[in-house]
């Protein structure tokens, strides 16, 4: 099987409003900068491009044609699209590479997610004759979910709180979070809650913004002369939808994919875990089977700042910038999707 | 060099305006259904499932694989939703046969659908943005005046349109799941129906249907686990080109052309007209026929129309090179699976499982998708000889 590397990530300031930038505006500073990193000129130097938007957060069909403005794709290029987190589009690139139609690719994925209501949004991914004509919105989902977690005595509200702190102060050193600071426990089990028993601090935030990310195989990483991370594992696996017949405590999905990537087969020295409530990050660093030796969510993860459509590939994106600084040899990248963590992508980056 | 794949099920619904009998998870599964009996194969013979359709709006369901994810038997799988516009059948075909050629899967099943009457396709294409044009105008408004531009350019007859109307329902009435099946359908009848867009007639236009189509694709050496013949994949392609850009060549774009090279290249192809034996090709508005004949290399530059009038393409005029004998988008048009029927129809045709429709011996099939502003495109050629 080919080995495909990280060549060049790059994200956007997580911003709580971009105001009257439109998504081309987001996607080109990234692209460019991504470019920049491989000293590429543009999407005709590479062979695939891939993104991940979601056309209800735009609120227009077909979110992602404008996107292919920031492409400059003339003359035509080779490009696909998934209506998924922009970690999936890295997947189906890496589908591409191996199958030898294409040696490199660009990946990224976008959201505005302040132009609508995200919890409300989402609720409309729910089985549309049962469950979305309840308008059960994604956070009070999750809220059922860590009551759960709490009355079977899997997570304390000060874990939770715990798991919150740790990421603020990560993020001071993450020059694009959107909330990082100096807290304490005091602090945050004091917040009111906003959806018992989650308080607003156990909730990510809702971010604007665009990630991009160059892959390619092994050996034009090493023809353009750059440092790279391998990706040495990537799986996906999807569990019911059906709330009910899951065990909202544990994620086997994430469990499946970890196993299938190989992420459990050796150290772990930095993960990167897309939760968006602060009792997720507890179930997956659990799913993972991460112990002590392993630093997770070091940039704070997106409860620094949660780029809608990206932030998956931005997990993968900052274990591949620990490993291309040399600060860390191995690391797992994880995405999610759907209600309660239906669906989910583990991802196992080593030095060159 | 990818791996050898090829389809060995297909199953599709039967299409109609609306599928009030089934949700949209029966729907689904209904073709998924029918592509692994087609394959002699049950859900635990799926490693993955590949899942596409038009915009989410259609239907009003946010990222439906996720609530589709139980009824397609995908718990503890791979499960990934693809979305390219008009092309996404076709795409989501290619995406599904990666999974395969590119060794890290040895048997997957893709399923496109669109349930059409769940919502107003007109209003979901339509919603105004900021900074952007109102255009409220659909895609037969956005297609007429670059048909417009083809008629100008080709000094072709008005009745090309209306010829490619009845002869696609004509084949479309030899095809039992078809949509419109309209067997006494007359050039008469479709140049007296309503002018939509001017040259666009109603009768010259798609249908908005509800439907599905699946398929299953395997690695080589599980090709032989099924009982019918395999249709191999000998080259897949797709390609993008923006909206609008200066000195754009809408009539007949740049993107079709290479995509179209690039998959004749894979498939050994010189002569499309004579080594293919017959084409699957998106035409939701009859003048797509002749422009399509054109950007595809089936003629050249302003003579499509010539073949179409000739009755090349018609399978009940015994011509050369038949297109969508099973009646194509102007007979079924389930948004999101309309290229995914032109990919599975055209792989029916060459394991000779095309029943009514068949064109006899078919050996080498095109299957295409184009979508948004015919901006993407998305080919597959498909055989009966292994390569």
């Amino acid at each position: 099987m080919k080995e495909i590397a990280v060549v060049a990530f790059s994200q956007s300031d997580c911003l709580a409003q971009a105001g009257a930038a439109n998504e081309v505006e987001l996607i080109m500073p990234q692209l460019q900068a991504v470019f920049a990193q491989v000293g590429l000129n543009n999407a005709q130097d590479v062979d695939f491009v891939c993104s991940g938007s979601c056309d209800y957060l735009q609120g227009a069909a077909f979110a992602f044609v404008s996107g292919v403005d920031a492409l400059g794709a003339v003359p035509p290029i080779k490009e696909s699209h998934v209506e998924m987190d922009a970690a999936w589009a890295l997947y189906e690139a890496m589908l591409k590479i191996r199958m030898g139609h294409a040696e490199s690719a660009l990946v990224y994925g976008f959201a505005k997610a302040s132009s609508g209501e995200l919890p409300i949004v989402l609720s409309q991914q729910l089985d549309p004759y049962y469950l979305a004509p309840l308008w059960v919105d994604s956070v009070s989902l999750a809220a059922m979910q860590a009551r759960l977690l709490l009355e079977q005595g899997l997570v304390t509200q000060h874990s939770m709180a715990e798991v919150v702190v740790r990421a603020r102060r990560n993020a001071l050193d993450n020059p694009h979070a959107q909330l990082h600071s100096e807290t304490s426990l005091e602090a945050l089990l004091a917040e009111e809650y906003f959806v018992s028993p989650l308080r607003p601090s156990d909730c990510a935030p809702v971010a604007d913004g665009a990630a991009a990310m160059i892959v390619c195989t092994v050996e034009k990483a090493r023809q353009w002369g750059v440092p790279y991370a391998r990706i040495t594992g990537i799986d996906h696996r999807i569990e019911t939808h059906n709330l009910g017949m899951r065990n909202l405590t544990d994620s086997v999905s994430t469990r499946q994919a970890a196993e299938a990537a190989g992420a459990l087969g050796g150290v772990v020295e930095v993960a990167e875990i897309y939760a968006p409530f602060s009792h997720q990050e507890i179930i997956l660093s659990r799913a993972l089977g991460l112990g002590d030796e392993t630093r997770v969510n070091p940039s704070g993860g997106v409860m620094a700042g949660n780029l809608m459509m990206a932030s998956g590939l931005s997990r993968v994106g900052e274990v591949f910038r620990r490993i291309a600084a040399g600060e860390i040899g191995r690391g797992v990248a994880h995405a999610t999707s759907g209600p309660c963590l239906q669906h989910n992508l583990v991802a196992v980056l080593e030095s060159a | 060099m990818a791996k050898l794949a090829a389809v060995v099920g297909i199953g599709q619904t039967h299409y109609k305006t609306r599928r009030g009998d089934v949700s949209i998870a029966g729907l689904v599964r209904e073709a998924a259904v029918n592509a692994l009996e087609d394959a002699g194969l049950g859900w635990d013979d799926i490693e993955a499932v590949i899942i596409g359709k038009a915009p989410d709006m259609f239907e009003g369901v946010v990222m439906p694989e996720i609530y589709l994810s139980d009824a397609l038997g995908c718990n503890g799988k791979p499960m990934l939703r693809v979305h390219t516009a008009g092309s996404v059948g076709g795409s989501t075909a290619l995406v599904a046969a990666s999974h395969v050629q590119s060794g890290m899967f040895k048997r997957v099943l893709t399923v496109t659908y669109e349930k059409q009457s769940e919502s107003n396709a007109m209003w979901a294409l339509s919603t105004p943005q900021p900074f952007s044009a109102h255009l409220n105008a659909g895609a037969g408004g956005y297609f007429a005046p670059i048909i417009r531009e083809y008629m100008r350019r080709s000094g072709a007859p008005y009745d090309v349109g209306i010829k490619v109307a009845v002869k696609d329902r004509l084949h479309g009435a030899r095809n039992p799941l078809a949509h419109l099946r309209l067997p006494n359908i007359t050039a008469k009848e479709v140049e007296d129906s309503m002018m939509l867009w001017d040259p666009i007639r109603f009768l010259e236009a798609c249908p908005s249907s509800d439907g599905a189509c699946a398929m299953v694709i395997a690695a080589e050496d599980l090709v032989g686990q099924s009982p019918k013949a395999p249709a191999w994949i000998r080259g897949v392609a797709m390609r993008s080109e923006p909206t609008m850009y200066a000195g754009r060549e809408e009539v007949n774009p740049q993107a079709g052309r290479d995509c179209a090279a690039d998959v004749y290249r894979q498939a050994g192809i010189t002569d499309p007209r004579r080594d293919l034996d017959c084409a699957e090709v998106y035409v939701p508005f009859s003048w797509y026929e002749p422009m399509w004949l054109e950007n595809l290399g089936f003629a050249p530059q302003g003579e499509g129309w010539k073949l179409t009038m000739a009755g090349a393409t018609s399978l009940d005029e015994g011509g050369d090179i038949p297109w969508n004998c099973s009646g194509g988008v102007l007979s079924s048009n389930p948004i999101g699976a309309s290229g995914m029927i032109r990919f599975a129809e055209a792989a029916r045709q060459v394991r000779g499982d095309a029943g009514a429709h068949q064109v006899e011996g078919a050996k080498l099939a095109l299957g295409h998708a184009y979508g948004g502003g015919a901006q993407f495109f998305a080919m597959w050629v498909v055989g009966a000889n292994k390569p």
